[in-house]
């Protein structure tokens, strides 16, 4: 066996054969896709249901809408009280020209929308019966969307976030241990150069993204949360590469500061934990503020999302490859260089 | 210690090594030659590991010149690193990893067969630990691995850093065979410790090292006899009275205490047949001086380990 494949399977071994590591890798990112994936499942799907009374123009209108969903009642009293019950926000009765609406004020917001829509419905009403064309024409239409259902952006951002931990603390650990516990002093007085104790390491950390990749897109597209990938996906592979380069990059870095473990462990959840949180891996980034959409460009993480996502579930072209391949190959030359120079084989 | 029949395997020439204002290593030169049993020996920070740190090439002296199988060790030369074998203070393994495993891994490292790693398990009698990984051996067991490890690739020169420190006595003796096994194979050893015993009992030749400097050098047996130290004959105390004791042929001082009556002699033989005469042998023991007092004797102060 070379030196390399030596290294890389001890590597392999200590990874698989440590419960915690397993658990971090695997189990903790899928316990956040799996709720995050049943939590929001019919976000978006479900439309508000308003009690209607009688028939007429308006209220086949509401119906055309396609946004509400439409309750039918004998009574107007019947109705009313269902909104006064808080059971509905809102009831509509026509009754020939008389159109009757009430809604409940407890969920302003819903209100707002609620008599938006009626009134919105009436007006048009109103217009058609004057039988004359109407004057300013709306010209709506849908657009490719790209506000995503929440399995298709809570997938990709947990793989991501689920990666980069695993490369920064790959690196990390492995490198504060093995200093710690002069296993890379003993290395170094065997005739192996550093560049295969890195590679065999760079190697490893890719091999259990590749699987970790497959497993939280595997376990997206179950139907139970109904994850699909546009024909583009592939396209993410080099960002996807690159993402773990960079945070491999990171986990050296942190390793070549950090004296114990602990301190590695720490250091390591200081620089990922909030890069998670501005970087749309448990909500979609363009929902956030504009300035923490600003922030969050200085992470690596951001980009590694935003390239993964555009390829896995957005369906783009290989022109969007160029920005956070430019940006992700930055931070591995940036910050692998400034790791390959502070690098201790021991402490002093 | 340079001819051709006898060539030396490790040359040190005064070499200095200061952290701050401590002289770690203050002028230590010396010459193993090959196939020597070689041992440093002093207490905790004389600056034993320094030293051999330095002679491995892990440290760079900030003088003095170093010359291990001929050549230099710094900066990393990676032709010399096939042929020494260092076993670490510290036991370094692979977390996680049995003890075949750790064998294997540092084989794939020298590029030697995988085989290497059953015949160094038996060498050092873990062969019933293949597949106990290193976290759960006892600290007797880590020891001989990391020894294993030290020689898979089997080295010309090893160095062994404290390999008995914190061993219980059998763990100890055990150990002692392993190293013996290993001179026999013809290698060259120098190795720390700071067990005087162990030293007198293994070594070709020691080196007694305190505060950075080399203060004595020679055959274990040689330094002891050089101190010209008085023998002691120790008897049970009751056994002799005081008086009759220093009227005793040969008896040069008589001290007793509680347990025992010791008398100091320079003629031992002497002392003995006339207590032999005497029938007064209850107890009998006999105290020939030891590297504890040839310590004593270069320092002035107690040995402690």
């Amino acid at each position: 066996m070379t030196a390399f494949k030596s290294l890389a399977s001890a590597m392999v071994k200590i990874f698989y054969r440590d419960k915690a590591t397993l658990f971090f890798t695997f189990v903790f990112p899928l316990m956040f896709l799996v709720v995050f994936g049943l939590l929001f499942r019919d976000a978006g799907t479900s439309k508000t249901e308003i009690g209607v009374v009688g028939d007429g123009p308006v209220i086949v209108g509401l119906e055309q809408t396609g946004a509400l969903d439409l309750k039918r009642f004998d009574s107007v009293d019947e109705a009313v009280q269902q909104v006064r019950d808080g059971d509905l926000p809102a009831m509509v009765a026509q009754d020939g020209d008389d159109v009757t609406y009430r809604f409940a004020q407890s969920d302003q917001t819903q209100a707002g929308v609620l008599s938006g829509i009626v009134t919105g419905v009436v007006s048009h009403v109103n217009q058609a019966a004057t039988g004359e064309e109407p004057r300013y024409v709306l010209n709506a239409a849908n657009v490719e969307d790209s506000s995503l259902k929440p399995i298709q952006y809570i997938t990709p951002g947990i793989m991501s976030w689920g990666v980069a931990v695993t490369a920064v603390f790959g690196a990390a650990l492995t490198l504060v241990s093995w200093r710690k516990k002069q296993v890379l002093r003993r290395i170094r007085l065997a005739p192996v150069p550093a560049t295969t104790v890195l590679s065999a390491r760079v190697v490893v950390t890719v091999g259990v993204a590749i699987v970790q990749a497959l497993v939280f897109i595997g376990v997206g597209v179950l139907p139970l949360f109904g994850l699909r990938l546009t024909g583009t996906w592939w396209l993410a592979i080099p960002v996807f590469l690159l993402g773990i380069l960079a945070f491999f990059a990171i986990g050296m870095l942190v390793g070549a500061f950090c004296k114990t473990e602990e301190a590695a462990t720490g250091a390591a959840n200081i620089v990922v934990l909030p890069m998670a949180f501005l970087s749309g891996t448990f909500f979609p980034i363009d929902q956030a503020p504009s300035w923490m959409q600003s922030v969050s460009n200085v992470f690596p993480l951001r980009h590694m999302n935003d390239g993964i996502m555009d390829f896995l579930v957005r369906g783009q072209g290989p022109s969007a490859l160029v920005v956070p391949c430019l940006v992700l190959t930055g931070f591995v030359l940036v910050v692998g260089t400034i790791a390959a120079k502070v690098f201790q084989w021991e402490d002093d | 210690m340079t001819d051709t029949e006898n060539p030396a395997a490790i040359v040190v020439e005064d070499v200095r090594k200061a952290y701050g204002d401590l002289n770690a290593v203050d002028g230590v030169s010396l010459t193993v030659a090959e196939g020597e049993f070689f041992g440093i020996l002093g207490p905790n920070g004389a600056g034993k590991t320094t030293t051999l740190e330095i002679i491995e090439g892990l440290r760079e002296p900030d003088s003095g010149s170093v010359r291990l199988l001929g050549e230099s060790p710094w900066p990393r030369n990676v032709a010399l690193l096939p042929r020494i074998g260092v076993q670490l203070q510290a036991t370094a393994f692979f977390e996680k990893l049995t003890a075949r495993e750790q064998l294997r891994t540092f084989a794939a490292l020298y590029r030697v067969s995988a085989d290497r790693a059953d015949e160094m398990l038996e060498l050092v009698g873990l062969t019933d630990k293949a597949d106990t990984r290193e976290d759960k051996l006892s600290g007797g067991q880590r020891q001989r691995l990391s020894i294993a490890c030290a020689l898979i690739h089997d080295p010309d020169v090893v160095f062994l850093d404290e390999p008995t420190a914190a061993l219980d006595p059998q763990a100890r003796r055990n150990l002692w065979d392993v190293l013996r096994a290993i001179q026999e194979r013809g290698k060259t050893i120098l190795y720390t410790t700071h067990y005087l015993d162990e030293a007198e009992i293994l070594c070709d030749r020691v080196a007694i090292m305190d505060r950075g400097r080399i203060l004595a050098m020679d055959a274990p047996a040689t330094l002891v006899r050089g101190l010209d130290a008085p023998t002691r004959v120790i008897l049970e105390r009751g056994s002799l009275s005081t008086v009759d004791a220093e009227e005793l042929p040969g008896a040069d001082d008589v001290t007793d205490d509680e347990l025992s009556l010791t008398i100091s002699t320079r003629k031992p033989a002497d002392v003995l047949s006339a207590l032999a005469e005497r029938r007064a042998l209850a107890g009998l023991q006999v105290r020939t001086a030891t590297l504890e007092d040839v310590f004593l004797d270069l320092t002035g102060r107690e040995y402690r380990a």
